[in-house]
């Protein structure tokens, strides 16, 4: 539960986690897109659902998001959350398709199925690297996709939280593609919300109290 | 929006109250709920973003009223009593409850959209409060302004655009 004192200890290993995942994450969304991919250092922190919507870039911000319902020794929610126009690209690139436009109200299946799949590597490489690391058991949902206000997304995955807390603890890695010449800074997220109950699973399989 | 009033923010499980000529927003209802109580004759109003459809199923020793519906609707009964409203003057509009991911597996969490509307309007028929429009259910998110001055819940969707209720 979240009302044993969490230690700067306790958020290292946390930011590992965050680290170890999102590096994965990042080289499968680099392989794919044979694009060069920089992700930032994790941020671990413990924010109120108003603060989470924040690190999302507010809650009315329109994004691509991936969310994954996490099953097994950690239980928890994952969220990948692109905004509108990386997805685009991501998805344009994927399948070759410039026309492909995910503003435009009605999503072909075609690029949501390409999306979902997206999410699906990404978070399974995430997830992979965090369950070898570990060595706990994670199964993932199969993944579903939405487009909408990051406000309206991000909140499904506090429901579970909200139960027990006000507060959320977040594990946030952003990634984004190098895009130096353009000078664009457009952020991809993964957050990783790991179910109340689930801290002392994650710290106990690090040898940490 | 007409008026030169402010835009009073209401957060998640959160709740406040408006006079006339400013007008009270939430932002990104997905799963949640919104429910406006107003007063047509002193031009106050409530906003509460419900997040959970009954406090029973939190697990805290304090709990933040305006996250359960259950509590949340008294409680901005009360806030707006204090405020001078008499409560049988109090009318309701309603948005929000959708449910963003769908899901093939039938998990009770993954229906918090549907079940907390339900909830709210059980507490709103408890304390007589008829609901005068809603725009509820779907899968859009929606931003929600109410303005005391006309009565009307602005609502805007990313992909279903702007209207009023």
């Amino acid at each position: 539960m979240y009302k044993k004192n969490i230690t700067s200890i306790h958020l290292d290993v946390l930011k590992e986690i965050g680290n170890i995942g999102a590096a994965h994450a990042a080289t499968a969304l680099s392989t794919l897109l044979n694009k060069k991919i920089e992700m930032t250092v994790p941020k671990v922190e413990m924010v109120s659902f108003d603060d989470m919507m924040d690190l999302a870039g507010g809650p009315e911000n329109v994004v691509a998001g991936i969310f994954l319902r996490i099953d097994g020794d950690v239980t928890g929610n994952m969220f990948f959350v692109l905004p509108v126009e990386q997805a685009n690209r991501f998805i344009q690139s994927l399948v070759q398709d410039s026309s492909l436009d995910f503003q435009t109200g009605e999503v072909s299946e075609l690029a949501a199925s390409a999306m979902q799949e997206l999410g699906n590597i990404l978070s399974g490489s995430y997830l992979s690297a965090l369950s070898d690391f570990t060595s706990l058991k994670i199964y993932p949902s199969v993944p579903a996709l939405s487009v909408d206000m990051v406000g309206a997304i991000v909140s499904f995955g506090l429901v579970e939280v909200s139960h027990v807390s006000d507060y959320v603890i977040v594990i946030d890695t952003a990634i984004n593609e190098d895009n130096t010449t353009t000078g664009e800074s457009v952020k991809g997220h993964f957050f990783l919300l790991p179910d109340p109950d689930s801290f002392e699973a994650i710290f106990r399989s690090l040898g940490v109290q | 929006m007409v008026g030169q009033g402010q835009v009073v923010k209401v957060g998640i499980a959160d709740m406040n109250t408006v006079k006339m000529p400013d007008t009270i927003r939430t932002s990104g209802l997905g799963s949640c709920v919104g429910v406006v109580l107003y007063d047509e004759r002193s031009q106050i109003a409530g906003l509460v973003h419900v997040m959970l459809p009954d406090s029973s199923l939190g697990r805290t020793e304090t709990i933040n009223v305006a996250k359960f519906a259950d509590t949340g609707i008294p409680a901005m009964i009360e806030q707006l009593k204090l405020e001078g409203v008499q409560p049988f003057r109090l009318r309701a509009k309603i948005a929000g409850g959708a449910q963003m991911f769908q899901f093939t597996s039938g998990k009770d969490t993954m229906r918090i959209g549907p079940r907390n509307v339900e909830a709210v309007k059980e507490y709103l028929k408890k304390y007589s409060i008829p609901i005068i429009s809603e725009d509820t259910g779907g899968s859009s998110g929606r931003t929600i302004e109410f303005n005391p001055a006309n009565n009307l819940l602005n609502i805007r969707t990313v992909n279903q655009g702007v209207r009023d209720i």
